[in-house]
């Protein structure tokens, strides 16, 4: 799976004026990992992907792709790599054929390579049928494939989607979700994103990215140890007392999410299953279901990039909650 | 893989109904232009045949027929260089050709020849005229081929201050009336200025008085580096317009 360094990133930032957009940004990508970056409206997402692509001009750092550097010999990096921006960068008056061979020729296929290479790039796209039609008479999970036919036609180790999926229907989301990790497993690919179960279904490694700054880097499994919060959720047939389960030690809080249904919170490194296990079967309130706690993707993504301040109001919310009893 | 953008440059033009018509339109007003020359020498035939070193019939339809084509071209060519650039930045294709393994030169200079090529086949065809003329006289080649060569030159400007202008901005339309404001002005700067000091720098300036000696058959190789410096520097202009877009953004 994993090999040779594809891309390496360093202290990338980017002003726009006055206004930073991208703040000292590093990561890298290796051969065969699908990474996924994440982030609000406006993160910085799209501006870090130019940069990459080689679209825009960094203010600082630099951009190695598959051991070319960006600045100084773009030319060779830019070989190795594939983009597909936002808006596919799609000629609308020609057909998939002949934009696809266009698009063989600009990365500089040898004119002999490139039926072939046009045809293997349709094959994996999907594209067979439509390859004599014009690209503006197509719907656009069509134009999106050929978008994506584009960014792999000259399989470069490097492949940049940003998102991808946008505008789809769910069976194209499916369809395309497949193709990229198919594309994973030969080529570095990231994919940029605010759909957080796309992030889950396709990638290997997550990248949080908010106003600008990395504020999570982590493989998949990382995330997931991530997302095991402290806590349980336990379901009893009887009522149970819940000042009883607030005196096991390594409880912290016990909260009542419905009845006989509670949320127990406790120290990270001591769990008090088996505490809550005996108390059940001695005070025999009829366990039904005890299972860990798990913060979704979505409660990640927030915790990460919510300011200061809604954290604030989010966590008053959640006191003056516990405070009143629920019904 | 500056001919491959050109040709891409020259087929997309040609697939929409722009060149087309822009071919048959000038055509059909340089024929009739052309048409009225040949017959104004038809009627003065029998007095020019009386002169002594009358001019012949390329003398009076040549330099005629290309200046009136130059006046139709700076009125057709910013239709033609307006989308260059400026329509692929406002369908965002552009970053096609930015994340593609070319540089910017190479960008430029392969747009530059699609309308270049596309401007030699309009100047073939003008040139087809008074080539007709053989079939009922003898032509001064020498006139005709300088003429030719003075509006090539005057053509490739044209297309080079247009591709700039079509770098500028994402408006396509805006593109084509910076095109003819420039156009314009560099051709009517030789009218103002006239025994001012200094107007004679204007003067020098005018594309105009630069292709004036091509029509009447003298090639001055001062004029021809006049237009291929002109061409330089718009195409670097351009250039630098288009690495700026990446550095601003």
């Amino acid at each position: 799976m994993n090999g040779a360094i594809l891309v390496e990133v360093k202290n990338l930032s980017r002003f726009y004026g006055e206004f930073q957009a991208v703040k000292d940004v590093s990561f890298t990508i290796q051969k065969g990992e699908v990474l996924g970056f994440l982030g609000p409206n406006g993160a910085g997402k799209t501006t870090t992907m130019q940069i990459i692509s080689g679209n825009l001009a960094p203010s600082g750092g630099s951009v190695t792709i598959a051991g070319h550097d960006l600045l100084e010999d773009p030319r060779a990096a830019k070989a190795a790599l594939g983009y597909l921006p936002e808006q596919p960068p799609l000629y609308r008056d020609l057909t998939v054929d002949e934009y696809l061979d266009y698009c063989a020729a600009l990365n500089r296929l040898p004119r002999s390579q490139h039926r072939p290479a046009r045809d293997s790039a349709k094959e994996r796209c999907g594209l067979q049928e439509v390859g004599r039609r014009l690209i503006g008479n197509l719907s656009k999970g069509f134009q999106q494939r050929v978008g994506i036919a584009q960014a792999i036609i000259h399989l470069p180790p490097v492949v940049i989607l940003d998102e991808p999926t946008v505008g789809l229907d769910p069976i194209q989301i499916r369809e395309i979700r497949t193709l990229i990790r198919e594309l994973g497993k030969e080529h570095g690919v990231i994919l940029s994103t605010h759909i957080l179960p796309e992030v889950q279904a396709v990638c290997d490694h997550v990248q949080i990215i908010h106003k600008g700054e990395l504020v999570l880097n982590e493989s998949i499994e990382g995330l997931q140890q991530h997302m095991k919060s402290a806590s349980l959720t336990v379901a009893f047939r009887e009522e149970p007392d819940i000042a009883l389960i607030e005196k096991i030690p390594a409880v912290t809080s016990v909260q009542k999410e419905s009845k006989g249904r509670l949320r127990v919170s406790h120290e990270a490194d001591r769990n008090p299953t088996e505490a809550i296990l005996r108390l059940a079967s001695e005070k025999n309130w009829g366990l039904q279901e005890i299972r860990p706690g798990r913060m979704s993707l979505e409660q990640v993504f927030m915790e990460l990039t919510s300011d200061p301040q809604a954290e604030a109001l989010v966590s008053a919310h959640h006191v003056a909650n516990m405070e009143t009893p629920s019904a | 893989m500056i001919l491959t953008i050109g040709m891409r440059e020259l087929r997309s033009m040609f697939l929409s109904p722009l060149a087309w018509s822009i071919l048959a339109v000038v055509q059909l007003i340089l024929a009739f232009l052309f048409l009225s020359r040949v017959e104004l020498y038809q009627i003065y035939q029998p007095q020019l045949l009386a002169m002594e070193s009358a001019p012949g019939v390329t003398e009076v339809v040549v330099p005629d027929l290309l200046g009136n084509a130059a006046i139709v071209l700076l009125l057709v060519v910013p239709l033609l260089t307006m989308r260059l650039v400026a329509e692929e930045r406002r369908n965002k294709t552009l970053s096609l050709l930015f994340s593609a393994p070319i540089s910017m030169t190479e960008i430029v200079l392969g747009k530059y020849l699609g309308v270049v090529l596309f401007l030699l086949m309009l100047l073939v065809l003008i040139g087809l005229m008074p080539l007709s003329l053989l079939t009922g006289s003898g032509l001064d080649f020498g006139l005709f081929f300088s003429g030719l060569l003075g509006l090539a030159l005057l053509l490739a400007g044209f297309a080079a201050i247009g591709l700039f202008m079509s770098t500028l901005t994402q408006h396509p339309t805006v593109a084509a009336i910076g095109t003819f404001g420039a156009l314009l002005l560099f051709w009517v700067l030789d009218w103002s200025g006239q025994g001012v000091a200094g107007g004679s720098v204007l003067a020098y300036l005018s594309l105009f008085n630069h292709y004036k000696p091509f029509l009447e058959g003298t090639f001055d190789s001062a004029d021809a580096i006049y237009h291929v410096l002109l061409i330089f520097t718009f195409l670097a202009l351009s250039i630098r317009r288009l690495d700026a877009d990446r550095l601003g953004g």
